[in-house]
């Protein structure tokens, strides 16, 4: 029944034993202190006993030690009262929901109740536990022994319940098994679960998370497939077998409704398909791959008209909806954690040296590699209080010539910004002319002049990240803002250069020879205008996928083989490739971006999305496992998940923006598409509304009316302005009640400090009286219950005295 | 040690789980782990064979963790511990469980504080000594400025909860997989 922790402790369970022999079966406090040698580790501590407690109730004896380690001088560095304390001990074992006591109380119960006044101690907890919930026994900190005999107790006690009672109990176990098991199953059916295992073990955590991105975009993605080709494609293709009745979108003879077939006839050319496939023309142009085949006005069924250009419509919008709620809904807790880390970076040393290390790594690479980011990740940070310091002992002539110098690389940054988009819109305009004059003349230089576009675009993506880190060398920010100031600008570099694609072929698609256009678009060149949007955005996703794996194949494989077999001084500075988290984000978000663009105008875009990134993860898996060695940048988890989704919201925010306008402002094609019937796509919308029933219509209008809209932002307002006002008052109190805690921690020493002082006198005077008493050893003192009120006690050790028991 | 404080996962957990842990524990020692626990046999192996599991090899803490969950303190694990410790290491341990054990690991001198030499022997540990005494000392001082909050120069477990609880990286790097 006992522990024996030593040849020591087995004496002193000796000498208690007859203590409790002779005293019977009373609840007995007994207090000894002994001085006993041991030694630790090789070397010799003093160690101290001071408190062993027998609770002798039923034959029942339960021995709890603490042992304390002391300094050779004797003195005590910790104090067991601080142990016995009500809050130490609720620590211990609290929960996020409750605070009150737990089963440990229980038997703390046995340790503090003495048959006097802990009485009543003894009872509010008893009443307290009963009212509490009961924990599972697996989530309480207890040794095996306990547990078994907590359980057999539970069921006993579960025994004399009521029936009611029972199969209450009996159900909330089943309940929380079933949870527990359907988590696991759920955990279990995840995609690449094993990969992911893999990739964790080899790196760590941060670039684990790249890859849980990359598995969310796969599920977005095929979740909006689903959308467009559930309410779009499908009812089109049902319509034959559930026997449903067609209105086609009639060509009523204006000059807008003229489409030339642009499929091939005659002869055709190998090479042409792989033109054809590769730049969405062709026989490509006619299939559901775009817009323009979904000439449909409505679907009869049995009993339902189906508006299919409506249905088209909305379910853009939904779409588009459904992203932001996933994405906002996903970072909602990494925003939450951010928010609570304070501005000031508030324990990034304790965070460092606590949760650094990742217990995962079994790789002895990775284990180098993570404790050399570790080592990097210290020096940054001293280094950033270096320049803290640095920063705010600057002069003012320094600070002057600081901010001329950022004004002027700030502005160089502009520059290369707008030299970029202007070559892009240059490139887009010559490959649109090029193309319309269709002179066909080498299949080669026909393919590049289709693709300059995203040639252009992925050039000028590749230059301005290397310009950038470059530039901000010179600009003397702090360390972290300046990864973060560079990735912003490689952020809006990339999402800005789509939409500048896009709108330099608007501004093809709206200039006509003669001034207005008459269909409002140029329907001579771009009968179908949606369509080469739609071409457009094909070829960009197609371009950056066979990007993405060139580099990897051709860059990324020959640079780990120069490297491991070449060993001149130019490999060596060149290094194995690392795998940099930002920019691989980067390049997928950019591709999500034109995804959510180009469902509009090609509605099978996302599938082909779903299969690039289902692609592109083994790629990066297998290139990432042969190639690269870890970032020497770290990158947290926890905060890089936010930088993911936030990007992520960014890229999404610059998608709606085309797609707005070309709903809302530009005149739909009257040639081809669901929406030939109205001027602009948008009036789908008020055109279905006005046929709805009165009541209903009466209500969107107010719905939509300005009143509404007025009332309703005056709303949010208040609302954002009330958040606000909370969220500073909680900082506020937080700021207080940590206050607080550091008095309450002086509090409590100083208390311990008087007590201790007046239990000494106390003890002092007893020991003496009572010195003929207890005759065990000179060097311990037996204190009974009945002089103590709660059995709170502490007993000072006396340097001098070592005896050996 | 005393005050011993261990999790298992008692009869809930999962018989496989189970037998898969007692596969590995046996390949450590199979001359002496036996394969028949049902009439509880007193079998603990030693400290030099847990560390060299896979798992445990390339960390830095391996010794702490295992004497942190041995009884004994001198790293000596029943198949019990065995368990307890990988449970308590697992993705399913409640955090607070994680950080009670949390701070018996880093608590080098096992006075129930993080003193400074606990985190300068953490420290040295993790970064196998390359940095300058300096930069040890610095980097110790801004730690226990950061989290102690009762002022008395020398984390506590309240202290060190308070701390571990803003973490966010802390379940995620403070768990193993098996």
């Amino acid at each position: 029944m006992f522990s024996s922790l030593s040849r020591n402790s087995v004496n002193i369970c000796r000498c208690s034993e007859s203590f409790i022999e002779s005293s019977g079966e009373r609840l007995l406090h007994l207090t000894l202190s002994l001085n006993c040698n041991l030694t630790v580790n090789g070397t010799h501590e003093y160690c101290i006993i001071r408190n062993i407690i027998h609770c002798v109730r039923s034959n029942h004896i339960h021995l709890y030690f603490q042992v304390f380690y002391t300094d050779c001088s004797g003195k005590v560095t910790s104090n067991p009262l601080l142990d016995q304390l009500p809050s130490y001990q609720s620590l211990l074992y609290r929960r996020k929901s409750s605070a009150a006591g737990t089963k440990r109380r229980n038997s703390s119960r046995m340790r503090l109740g003495s048959s006097g006044s802990g009485k009543w101690a003894s009872s509010t907890i008893s009443r307290q536990e009963e009212k509490m919930a009961q924990r599972p026994i697996r989530e309480l900190a207890k040794t095996m022994a306990e547990k078994r005999r907590d359980k057999t107790q539970r069921l006993e006690e579960a025994c004399d319940l009521s029936s009611w009672r029972q199969w209450r109990q009996s159900t909330h176990m089943y309940l929380r098994k079933l949870k527990v098991e359907s988590q696991e199953l759920l955990l279990s059916l995840q995609l690449w679960r094993g990969d992911i295992h893999l990739i964790e073990g080899m790196f760590g955590t941060g670039i684990l998370s790249y890859f849980f991105f990359l598995r969310f975009l796969v599920m977005l993605n095929l979740i909006i497939f689903l959308l467009m080709f559930g309410f779009v494609m499908l009812p089109i293709i049902i319509v034959p077998y559930v026997s449903g009745n067609t209105t086609y979108n009639l060509n009523n003879g204006s000059p807008c409704s003229v489409y030339p077939s642009s499929a091939r006839r005659g002869l055709v050319i190998f090479h042409e398909y792989i033109t054809d496939l590769l730049s969405g023309g062709g026989f490509l142009e006619q299939t559901y791959l775009f817009y323009g085949y979904y000439k449909v006005d409505k679907i009869q069924f049995a009993h339902i008209t189906y508006n299919l250009p409506l249905a088209y419509l909305l379910t853009t919008l939904a779409y588009l909806l459904l992203s932001l709620i996933w994405i906002v809904k996903r970072s909602a807790t990494g925003f939450k954690r951010n928010l609570v880390q304070d501005e000031d970076r508030f324990q990034s040393f304790c965070n460092k040296i606590f949760a650094g290390w990742d217990f995962c790594i079994t790789n002895e690479n990775a284990a180098r590699l993570k404790r050399n980011s570790l080592l990097y990740e210290l020096r940054t940070d001293l280094e950033e209080e270096r320049i803290k310091q640095k920063i705010a002992d600057r002069t003012r002539k320094e600070r002057c010539r600081i901010y001329l110098i950022r004004l002027i690389l700030n502005l160089f940054v502009v520059g290369v910004l707008a030299g970029c988009f202007y070559s892009i819109y240059k490139a887009t305009i010559f490959s649109q002319d090029a193309q319309m004059n269709n002179v066909k003349e080498n299949f080669v230089l026909d393919l590049i002049i289709e693709y300059l576009p995203s040639i252009v675009i992925t050039l000028a993506n590749f230059i301005t990240p290397l310009l950038f880190s470059i530039i901000i060398n010179y600009e003397d920010y702090s360390p972290a803002f300046e990864i973060r100031f560079t990735l912003m600008r490689c952020v809006f570099m990339r999402l800005t250069s789509i939409v500048i694609l896009l709108f330099s072929l608007w501004s093809q698609i709206t200039k006509c020879e003669v001034d207005p256009c008459v269909c409002g678009y140029n329907h001579l060149l771009y009968s179908c205008w949606e369509t080469r949007i739609g071409q457009e955005m094909y070829k960009l996703t197609i371009f950056d996928s066979i990007i993405i794996a060139a580099v990897t194949i051709f860059v990324e494989f020959p640079r780990k083989l120069l490297v491991k077999y070449c060993e001149c001084g130019l490999t060596k500075w060149w290094g194995q490739q690392e795998f940099a988290i930002p920019q691989n984000v980067l390049e997928i978000v950019y591709g999500q971006t034109i995804c959510w663009i180009g469902t509009f105008y090609c509605p099978l875009l996302p599938a082909i999305c779903t299969i690039k990134y289902f692609v592109i993860f083994y790629i990066k898996k297998v290139s990432l496992i042969n190639n690269c060695r870890p970032a020497t940048r770290p990158f947290r988890a926890s905060s890089s998940n936010f930088f993911f989704l936030g990007v992520l919201l960014i890229g999404l925010a610059l998608a709606c923006l085309p797609v707005a306008v070309s709903v809302a402002q530009m005149n739909s094609s009257q040639a081809c598409g669901p929406f030939v019937n109205y001027t602009k796509s948008w009036e789908v919308l008020p055109t279905t509304v006005s046929q709805l029933p009165s009541g209903v219509q009466t209500l969107l209008i107010a719905l939509s009316s300005e009143a509404f809209a007025v009332s309703f932002f005056v709303f949010t307002c208040l609302a954002m302005f009330y958040v606000i006002a909370l969220a500073g008052a909680h900082k506020k109190v937080i700021n207080q009640l940590r206050e607080q805690l550091v008095m309450e921690g002086r509090d409590k020493h100083f208390l311990i400090q008087k007590l201790c002082q007046a239990q000494s006198l106390s003890a002092n005077k007893s020991s003496v009286s009572k010195s003929h008493s207890s005759r065990m050893s000179p060097s311990y003192h037996t204190s009974f219950s009945s002089n103590f009120n709660e059995g709170l006690f502490l007993a000072h050790p006396h340097p001098s005295s070592s005896t050996h028991v | 040690m005393g005050n011993k404080q261990t999790i298992f996962t008692d009869e809930q957990l999962d018989a496989y789980q189970v037998r898969l842990l007692h596969g590995r524990y046996h390949e450590l020692a199979p001359h002496l782990v036996p394969m028949d626990y049902t009439n509880d046999p007193d079998c603990k192996l030693p400290l030099a064979l847990i560390v060299n599991m896979p798992e445990l090899k390339e960390n830095p803490f391996r010794n702490r963790i295992v004497e942190a969950f041995s009884e004994d303190g001198a790293g000596n694990l029943s198949f019990n511990e065995f368990v307890d410790m990988f449970s308590v290491l697992s993705e399913m341990a409640p955090r607070e469980l994680k950080a009670i054990y949390a701070f018996k690991i880093y608590d080098f001198n096992v006075d129930n504080y993080l003193c400074k030499e606990d985190l300068e022997k953490t420290l040295n540990k993790l970064t196998k000594e390359e940095l300058t005494p300096e930069e040890v000392e610095l980097v110790c001082e801004k730690t226990i400025e950061e989290a102690d909050l009762d002022g008395d120069n020398k984390l506590s477990f309240t202290d060190f909860e308070n701390m571990i609880s803003r973490a966010p990286d802390f379940l995620s790097t403070f768990h193993i997989r098996i």
